[in-house]
């Protein structure tokens, strides 16, 4: 599906320049699902903005189905590959309504039958048609989610970028928002790169785990080896024991890795 | 009617229509809780109902002299009294609303687009697109404006019609600088990278997603500066630059009655209250639209 | 828990009210608990109510709300009949408060030093030598290891581990008795978290100071505290030792811990809550 090979990116010239990715390599098949795990200031979301074009890619090839991307994406890119960002009070625009959201969607794509790909898209992420008419104020943050998934699906995408979804949400709603995402992969078939902080989180979205540390990929592993803290690292290590919960023994073992 | 409000409070819209009337109905709900809001748009409205109805309000031609009347003051026969050429001035302040109506029409028209244009475009583009534009309108802002108006509408030669380019055309950068203002803290909002990602055009984005947001701000400007609008043409009608004689600009008319200020003082003080009156009704109004449409007041 | 010491803080019927277009909605309906010098957790989710209780007890609830209780003691003081300057006394010397985001509440234009000098001048009667010498001694108590450099810098000069930490050292550099943390480490990485929490661990066993420790993690709290709070739609529901936060009862406690999604035992689909109207109208 996507191979990432080499891939750094910098952002800023000269001076102020400041390399955010320091060449990492991935690659995931189509259909599989990718997690990468790390804190803040690791590059982990700026590795899903390269591959969306929202960031300036400075080294390195990504591939999409065997064929390198150029500077810009095209509108066959846009329609395979689609991204749901972290924050869902600032990703919809504010003054359209979900109607809007997705009509626009078809819009861009020159989909047909509209009418119906918007009614089945909001009943497909649980929304259904009341809240078709509504604006982004009206909804909470788990049906705002909700509706920048169903943005990103409504073009049949079969990669989804997915920027830390649930860090916004109140858990009870991560939960319900997580299931949405691994149902729609099963009916769609998707593939996904998932990005988050939370190593449970990533663990039970994604098959395949890379642990970021200050713009490299540390160890990448098995989502079952995550569990089962089989990990070599030092710092993935770390990263594991301080995910547990608070730990004296713990915080005092704590080293600053570069 | 029931059936009407019924439609536009129901919870749950049904329509692409219904649900952006509820959104105007909602903002109308909070704009008629603000008395003074109501108090400008009803001035503003008398205004335009004046004008639309000027042939039968007016009683009688804004040229129509008579000079064995002449500089009478307030009757039952002239309410407003008469000029120096004996004039009605009643019925040449309301036949000389439609002039500021369409000084303030035209202006819109103009200034709106343009400032909108030129902000958001260098705002979202940024780099020499940006250097450009904004380099363009720091010389237009250079000057006063008044001066600059001045100095136009001279070059054009004295008329209505270019006494109106000439407010347009130095009345456009601040709108700019405000759209290109609010352009800037919208274009790395999640949303617009959204629109990326969908594969939106620059175009699409720029129409469909910048302009929407920019735009109340430019509306509640616009209302605020139309006071200040109004005032220049009544300036420029003042220095005989604007509106020609015989036409019934307020501001010409305060220019001749000025002559006679201390002693037939309607002359002058009559259109002088009608400018007020507009200029306060567009402030009012102004001062309300800010308080619904706002987007920083999280009302959406 | 010190049984014969007063607690630190009494709550009975805290009441917290908000007037909307819509009449008013109440925030926090009806709260009790006391709390001595231990750490004593409160989790729920946003909308419980559980923010607005850690303002109502220092009395920092913003305007329009209004807050009612029969009952509201912090170290002593009836905080709700108390005069300005005994507020004064209270916020910031007796008991103060952290927030999440240390942007926020530093000022942006003010040395770090001079804040938490100043900080400490308007509780305590010491000169200004002494203050900063104090000063410098609380930064180096959240483990900042160059304190002097800290010292001199403006806020937006530090990480935000850092900038937490000196909210931190703000808040307890007059000594208060009582600290309440509102999602002190929500905002930072793990690793950060777990070194802020050490610290503030560190001074509460060292000062005998009470912590009201607000939050949205179960597994943190339930790690970190002795004693938890669980709050829904403004009530508490259910109150539990930290430890034994796992066997918790209430159906909302279960359901909230249930769904986390566990690195141990993963599942194929994780368990989602439903919620029972019926837990809104009390325990």
């Amino acid at each position: 599906m996507i191979e990432v090979e080499a891939l750094e990116v910098t952002w800023g010239r000269g001076a102020r320049a400041h390399r955010a990715v320091k060449g990492i390599d991935f690659a995931l098949p189509a259909g599989g699902t990718f997690g990468l795990v790390g804190e803040s200031g690791s590059g982990k979301s700026t590795v899903l903005k390269a591959i969306a074009g929202l960031a300036p890619v400075t080294g390195g090839v990504i591939r999409l189905s065997g064929r390198p991307l150029g500077a810009r994406r095209d509108k066959g890119f846009r329609k395979s590959v689609q991204m749901v960002f972290q924050d869902p009070y600032g990703s919809l625009h504010p003054r359209h309504t979900v109607d809007r959201v997705l009509a626009e969607a078809c819009a861009i794509h020159g989909l047909d039958r509209r009418e119906a790909r918007i009614v089945r898209i909001l009943d497909e992420v649980g929304l259904g048609p009341a809240f078709r008419f509504r604006y982004p104020h009206e909804l909470s943050g788990g049906q705002r989610q909700r509706v920048a998934i169903a943005r990103a699906l409504i073009v049949e995408p079969a990669l989804l970028l997915l920027d830390e979804p649930t860090s916004a949400l109140d858990v009870s709603v991560q939960a319900e928002i997580l299931n949405l995402l691994l149902d729609l992969k099963e009916a769609h078939g998707l593939a996904w790169i998932f990005v988050s902080h939370n190593l449970a989180v990533v663990a039970q979205m994604c098959e395949r785990v890379a642990i970021m540390n200050n713009g490299r990929i540390v160890e990448e592993v098995a989502a079952r080896d995550l569990a089962r803290a089989n990990l070599r690292e030092p710092y993935a290590r770390q990263l594991l024991a301080a995910s547990r919960g608070f730990d004296r023994a713990v915080a005092r073992t704590l080293v600053t890795y570069d | 009617m029931s059936g009407l409000r019924a439609w536009l409070t129901e919870p749950v819209p049904h329509s692409r229509a219904q649900a952006r009337a509820q959104a105007w109905w909602l903002a109308w709900c909070a704009f008629r809780a603000n008395p003074m809001a109501m108090l400008g748009l009803g001035l503003v409205l008398l205004l335009v109902l004046v004008a639309l109805s000027a042939p039968w309000i007016a009683g009688r031609s804004p040229f129509e002299q008579d000079l064995a009347n002449r500089l009478s003051p307030p009757s039952a026969e002239h309410w407003l009294g008469t000029d120096e050429l004996g004039r009605d001035i009643w019925a040449r302040i309301v036949w000389g609303s439609r002039i500021t109506l369409a000084i303030v029409g035209i202006v819109v028209v103009i200034v709106g687009p343009l400032g909108l244009l030129v902000g958001t475009v260098a705002g979202y583009l940024g780099g020499w697109v940006d250097t450009v534009l904004m380099r363009l309108t720091d010389v237009f802002l250079a000057f006063p404006r008044l001066i600059l108006a001045l100095a136009l509408a001279a070059a054009l030669g004295p008329g209505i019609e270019n006494a109106i380019l000439a407010i347009a055309v130095t009345a456009w950068p601040p709108y700019a600088r405000l759209a290109r203002a609010e352009t800037l803290t919208i274009r790395n909002s999640d949303f617009i990278a959204a629109a990326i990602v969908q594969g939106a055009s620059t175009p699409r984005i720029l129409l469909g997603h910048v302009v929407p947001l920019c735009l109340s701000s430019v509306i509640v400007r616009l209302t605020l500066d139309m006071a200040g609008i109004i005032l220049t043409a009544a300036g420029l009608g003042f220095l005989g630059l604007g509106a020609q004689p015989p036409a019934p600009e307020w501001g010409a008319m305060i220019a001749t009655g000025r002559q006679y200020v201390l002693d037939q003082w309607w002359v002058a003080a009559m259109p002088g209250a009608a400018i007020f009156l507009v200029s306060l009704g567009f402030n009012l109004l102004g001062d309300g639209l800010r308080d619904v449409l706002d987007p920083k007041r999280g009302a959406g | 828990m010190v049984d014969a010491a007063p607690p630190l803080v009494e709550v009975e019927d805290l009441r917290v009210r908000f007037p909307t277009p819509r009449g008013p909605v109440e925030a926090v309906r009806g709260v009790s608990f006391a709390m001595g010098a231990e750490r004593l957790g409160i989790v729920g989710e946003s909308g419980s109510g559980k923010s607005t209780l850690g303002r109502a007890l220092l009395r920092l609830v913003p305007p329009p709300g209004e807050v009612a209780a029969a009952r509201l003691l912090v170290d002593g003081i009836d905080v709700l009949r108390a005069d300005s300057r005994t507020l004064c006394d209270l916020r910031g010397g007796r008991a103060s408060m952290v927030l999440q985001d240390p942007k926020f509440s530093l000022n942006p234009v003010m040395r770090v030093g001079a804040q938490i000098v100043e900080a400490l001048r308007r509780h305590r009667r010491i000169g200004r030598r002494e203050a900063r010498e104090r000063a410098l001694a609380m930064l180096e108590a959240v483990r900042i290891r160059e304190p002097l450099r800290v010292f001199h810098a403006f806020p937006h000069e530090l990480s935000g581990g850092m900038g937490q930490r000196v909210m931190i050292a703000m808040m307890l550099v007059a000594e208060p008795r009582l600290l309440i943390a509102d999602e002190p480490t929500s905002a930072l990485d793990v690793t950060v978290q777990m070194q802020v929490l050490a610290i503030l661990d560190d001074l509460v066993a060292a000062r005998g100071m009470g912590l009201l420790f607000i939050s949205h993690d179960l597994e943190l709290v339930a790690s970190f505290c002795d004693r938890v709070l669980v709050m829904y739609a403004g009530r508490i529901v259910e109150t539990c030792a930290a430890r034994d936060l796992a066997s918790a009862r209430h159906p909302y406690t279960r359901g909230l811990l249930g769904c986390l999604p566990k690195l141990e035992t993963p599942v194929r689909r994780l368990p989602t809550l439903l919620r029972d109207p019926s837990w809104a109208e009390g325990a």
